[in-house]
């Protein structure tokens, strides 16, 4: 088994194809998507690949050190171009072909007029851990 | 009260419990049930037979399980009928539990895990802790596998081979939290070879045992790697050492040549060595030919290819690397090793990197980062 990460983007992926910002959504079609991103969390809790998935704020700042005694730096609130991370799952699959099925079918997650919106996910595998024994 | 007793116990009673006609998954059940009340009696009455003891309380929990589910009343009645078994029969137990818990119909992860579970008794918890994944996923897995081959009766030897593979996946997953995989793949593999007499039990118990001894010398103080070409030598448990060659030899001498006594041979061969220069990489090199014989494995031919380099010198290593596909794993790794000792310092440098940004592993990540920064920092000095 291995794990991969899906990184879904807020900004710096490719635009989905079904591209409405999501408070352009009907209720119901605000309802149909959280449902599916749920339903389908509990179907890899039951195959046993589930490992994690969280979600985060768009509020994200880059901050860095500068120099001793000195507050770190930000980039501030305005920093409309960097990229942005909207939230991830974990899963731990037995192969890449299967992380490869499972983020299709995550991106086919349904939008704006209940058709998928064909989001672009990043699939990222994880490095292990242990070293191997072969020598 | 003794742990490792009590766990060595579990495929003894589970196979038991199924022979008195109990289906897998309520015996496995039955039997982590026992063990809770074990845990909670035996400090203050230890029983003086505890294999029977286990057996008893565990047959208890199992006929109160069958007993509380009227769906289940034509088995129970089947299962009251059958005789007790007679004594002797447990090292066929065993054996038969573990080619259930590595029945082809199981994917290998699940195969690891049920064997973990049935086989070696550790927790549902630990073993998700070793997997690094959450305990409810670990449990699902375990009860997917366990409703898989909940219908499988071995009327027929299973396939060792099989077997073996699930415990070198064990083996190779080494070490995290609070179980030591390949502690516990070791222990597994040496029950193993008591229940039964196969040359490759024997062939991969002596590769473990040769492996294993040289754990404390592969990771550095700070956790880094150490390749063989580095490692202390002083650090190599030469008791382990001692018991695999024994092993191995006896395996050898049933002249049934198998990929783990291949395996092992090479092992032993590295572990006879003071240093990498004494080792007999001409020997080496043989039994990887043997390897790539049995195995067709292009992890072999790619080692095969870096023990070419050792015996023949670089130039003749990368001869044989470049009829590899460039795609193996470690294939870069190993090219930048030959250029190196070939003295070609600015190639190998560029492939450490390349070969460090395609890794898959953290520990082979950081060493290959190093060895290009050693290479580039010598460059411009």
């Amino acid at each position: 088994m291995a794990k991969y990460l899906l990184l879904k983007h807020y900004r710096g992926a490719p635009a989905p194809v079904n591209d409405v910002s999501m408070d352009q959504w009907t209720p119901a079609e605000v309802e149909a998507h959280v449902r599916y991103m749920e339903d389908f969390a509990a179907r890899l809790e039951e195959t046993g690949e589930y490992v994690d998935s969280q979600a985060l704020s768009p509020q994200g700042t880059f901050v860095r050190y500068d120099g001793q005694g000195r507050p770190p730096v930000t980039d501030g609130p305005f920093a409309e171009t960097k990229d942005l991370i909207a939230g991830w799952m974990v899963i731990d699959v037995d192969t890449y072909d299967r992380a490869l099925e499972l983020a299709g079918e995550l991106s086919a997650a349904p939008g704006a007029g209940g058709r998928p919106i064909h989001e672009w996910l990043e699939v990222r595998p994880f490095l292990d851990p242990h070293p191997t024994t072969t020598e | 009260m003794d742990e490792a007793l009590l766990r060595a116990l579990i495929p003894t009673v589970i196979g038991v419990l199924v022979r008195r006609g109990a289906d897998f998954a309520t015996a496995e059940d039955a039997v982590q049930d026992a063990l809770v009340e074990a845990v909670r009696r035996w400090p203050d009455s230890p029983p003086r037979d505890p294999r029977g003891w286990l057996t008893t309380v565990a047959w208890r929990k199992f006929l109160d399980t069958v007993r509380a589910d009227t769906a289940r009343r034509q088995r129970e009645e089947r299962a009251d009928n059958e005789p007790a078994p007679g004594p002797g029969r447990a090292a066929d137990d065993t054996l038969w539990l573990y080619f259930l818990c590595a029945h082809p119909s199981l994917t290998p992860a699940s195969a690891v895990a049920l064997t973990l579970r049935a086989v070696g008794g550790l927790t549902t918890r630990q073993i998700a802790r070793a997997y690094l994944v959450p305990e409810a996923t670990m449990a699902q897995r375990i009860s997917r596998a366990k409703h898989t081959v909940s219908g499988v009766r071995l009327d027929q030897p299973g396939d060792v081979a099989t077997v073996l593979r699930v415990l070198y996946l064990v083996f190779n997953e080494g070490y995290s939290g609070d179980v030591d995989l390949a502690g516990e793949a070791i222990r597994l593999t040496r029950q193993l070879a008591a229940a039964t007499d196969h040359e490759e039990v024997a062939g991969l118990l002596a590769l473990m045992l040769l492996h294993h001894a040289r754990r404390p010398a592969r990771t550095g103080p700070d956790g880094g790697l150490v390749p063989l070409a580095e490692q202390d030598r002083t650090l190599w448990d030469t008791r382990l050492i001692a018991e695999g060659v024994d092993i191995l030899q006896t395996a050898l001498a049933r002249d049934r040549l198998g990929e783990y006594q291949a395996q092992a041979a090479i092992a032993a061969l590295h572990a006879d060595a003071r240093t990498v220069e004494e080792a007999d990489w001409v020997q080496i090199v043989e039994w990887y030919d043997e390897l790539v014989h049995l195995t067709d494995s292009p992890v072999a031919r790619l080692n095969r290819a870096v023990a070419v380099g050792q015996a023949d010198g670089p130039r003749a290593g990368l001869a044989a690397l470049a009829d590899l596909d460039p795609s193996l794993p470690r294939y870069t790794a190993a090219a930048a090793y030959l250029h190196e000792r070939d003295g070609d310092l600015p190639t190998a440098a560029r492939l450490y990197t390349e070969a460090a940004r395609s890794a898959s592993t953290l520990p082979e990540r950081d060493h290959l980062t190093r060895q290009a920064a050693r290479l580039n920092t010598r460059l411009r000095g």
